[in-house]
């Protein structure tokens, strides 16, 4: 039995972290941290398809769709979006574009870091997010066209 | 009109800061510390309290209406068209057009006298440090009308080279559309020089005045520009209302540029006819409200001082300048020898956006990206940078601030 946690279970256990902190300050040091730990994207996926472009820093986003999971991998040029996008990818990678879609992440209002979202033109992480979510759509889609082909034959078959 | 300066030779900034109520308010649990005036500056308490006359007692559409309130409010909007006639030395009232602001008022020339005067193979001339609205509107146009752009290169210093731009001009140049002071690196350019050479040349000067109108004396009949573009939030007025002031017969040779109410004459189907200056060019029912407000704010700045106000901001540049040129990783973006009171700065392997959140997380408010002049910051090989920006109410313990709260960041992120 997988031992992986849900989406909500993730979001929890980040808001939990966050409670520790006392000052913003250390907010932002923890994020910071994460940033710079967040490993750095390779060459080959900071290509322009894979950028999601905002007014100030730049977020490179890919995804790839193994055994019905989507995984993301990204990088940003700005250490404090990193921060934010390790703890997204934290959260969000590894499950299904179901879960993905079904997903709203109040973890980011619970940490009190909102702000970075709703400044649409300041950074491409709100841009990062929906690409998210764009990707969960378009591999669920593809995946239940498949199905409903394949579903779709075997009914004109039985007819 | 305008109160005469007071006799004192020094401003007190706190009583001034007093006039701004925004200023009182907390930031993140720390009183904030507001240097983003290049992109606005805060109102004054009787700049607010204007509008909230003129919506309280004698809100009225102006010009046609007959009754008492419709001439209170468009005595009250004419007097502000005075005061802006005033405060930059136009020769008439004529030459003053309200807009919604800067942007405006440059696509208006560039839409109305520019569609009339330029042609296939014309030559418009601009510079690296041009803010994107006095680049847009020309590359239009000249995409239209198969025309050219053609842009001044700049030193490391962020100063205009000058050689350059003469070997630019040429008989072929129409246009020169200049900025006063550059929003992101504060460079002063030589405008009556750029001016006067292009009128030599034959072409005619449009100035963007953007930045320059509220710490600089602006006199458009010395500077014999023929175009004059500014808004009225940068010099602690509303937001939404511009000016541009272009020289009488030059405007009363251009077409009209939007059609509608209050621009007209006399219309029927077969035909409408336009009128006078200069309601010729503002259609509809304007920005009364904040027109309005902006004769107090212009009486704010007048009634201050305006050397004075200019002083006091040139202290807190030099003083500013001095204090972040200490600190190990920050390198200023614009060394040019006059500069109007912004710093552009970045610091050594630190995203701008990283700094100013960090900043922004101690009360003070910086702008930081690439200003809107992508192009500028292309030349000097930078995503963007950080950008403080001084006004009259801002002190030497605020960039004391700035300079703690950068310290700070730069440990934070390195």
């Amino acid at each position: 039995m997988s031992t992986q946690k849900t989406i909500a279970e993730t979001e929890k256990e980040i808001v939990e972290e966050f409670s520790l902190f006392d000052t913003w300050d250390d907010k932002y040091e923890y994020i910071i941290d994460l940033g710079k730990k967040l490993p750095v994207l390779d060459d080959q996926y900071k290509i322009n398809e894979n950028r999601v472009k905002g007014c100030q820093s730049t977020v490179w986003l890919a995804t790839d769709f193994r055994e019905g999971k989507v995984f993301f991998k990204a990088d940003s040029d700005a250490v404090i979006v990193k921060g934010l996008i390790s703890m997204l990818i934290r959260v969000l990678s590894g499950h299904t574009p179901q879960e993905r879609l079904n997903d709203k992440l109040g973890f980011i209002q619970d940490i009190g870091m909102t702000t970075h979202l709703a400044q649409t033109r300041s950074n491409g992480l709100l841009s990062m997010v929906k690409q998210m979510k764009n990707f969960a759509l378009a591999y669920k889609i593809k995946n239940s066209s498949i199905k409903d082909y394949e579903h779709g034959r075997a009914e004109t078959k039985s007819n | 009109m305008i109160p005469s300066p007071a006799i004192k030779k020094t401003l007190d900034i706190a009583a001034i800061r007093e006039q701004f109520p925004v200023l009182s308010r907390e930031v993140k649990g720390r009183p904030l510390v507001y240097f983003d005036n290049a992109a606005t500056s805060q109102k004054p308490q009787q700049v607010i309290d204007a509008l909230v006359n003129y919506y309280t007692t004698y809100n009225a559409n102006i010009h046609r209406g007959i009754h008492t309130l419709a001439e209170e409010a468009t005595a009250a909007f004419e007097e502000t068209r005075d005061t802006v006639r005033e405060f930059i030395r136009a020769s008439t009232r004529e030459e003053i057009i309200f807009t919604r602001g800067t942007t405006e008022s440059i696509n208006l020339v560039a839409y109305s006298w520019g569609r009339q005067n330029i042609r296939s193979g014309d030559e418009i001339i601009i510079s690296t440090m041009e803010h994107h609205s006095n680049i847009v509107p020309w590359q239009i146009l000249c995409e239209e009308k198969g025309a050219f752009l053609k842009v001044i290169p700049i030193s490391d210093k962020g100063e205009l080279l000058m050689d350059e731009y003469r070997r630019l001009l040429n008989s072929k140049t129409r246009l020169v559309s200049i900025v006063h002071a550059s929003n992101a690196l504060g460079t002063i350019n030589p405008v009556k020089e750029i001016i006067d050479e292009a009128h030599s040349a034959g072409a005619i000067v449009l100035v963007d005045g953007a930045q320059s109108s509220v710490h600089l004396d602006i006199d458009v009949q010395e500077m014999d520009c023929d175009f004059f573009a500014f808004s009225a939030h940068k010099l602690y007025g509303p937001t939404g209302t511009g000016i541009l002031y272009g020289k009488k017969a030059l405007l009363e040779s251009m077409p009209v540029f939007l059609g509608g109410g209050e621009m007209i004459r006399e219309v029927t189907f077969a035909k409408t006819t336009y009128n006078d200056l200069p309601y010729k060019f503002e259609a509809g029912t304007p920005n009364i409200a904040d027109v309005i407000a902006f004769k107090t704010a212009l009486q704010f700045i007048v009634g201050t001082g305006k050397e004075k106000i200019r002083k006091h901001e040139h202290e807190l540049l030099t003083y500013a300048t001095k204090q972040l040129e200490q600190i190990q990783g920050v390198r200023i973006i614009g060394s040019a020898r006059e500069k109007v009171s912004l710093i552009s700065f970045v610091v050594e392997n630190a995203h701008p956006q990283d700094v100013g959140i960090l900043l922004d997380n101690r009360g003070i408010a910086v702008r930081t990206g690439h200003h809107c002049a992508e192009p500028l910051m292309q030349r000097f090989g930078i995503p963007g940078t950080i950008r403080a920006s001084f006004a009259v109410y801002n002190t030497t313990g605020e960039v004391d601030e700035l300079v703690i709260g950068l310290q700070k960041a730069i440990k934070m992120l390195s």
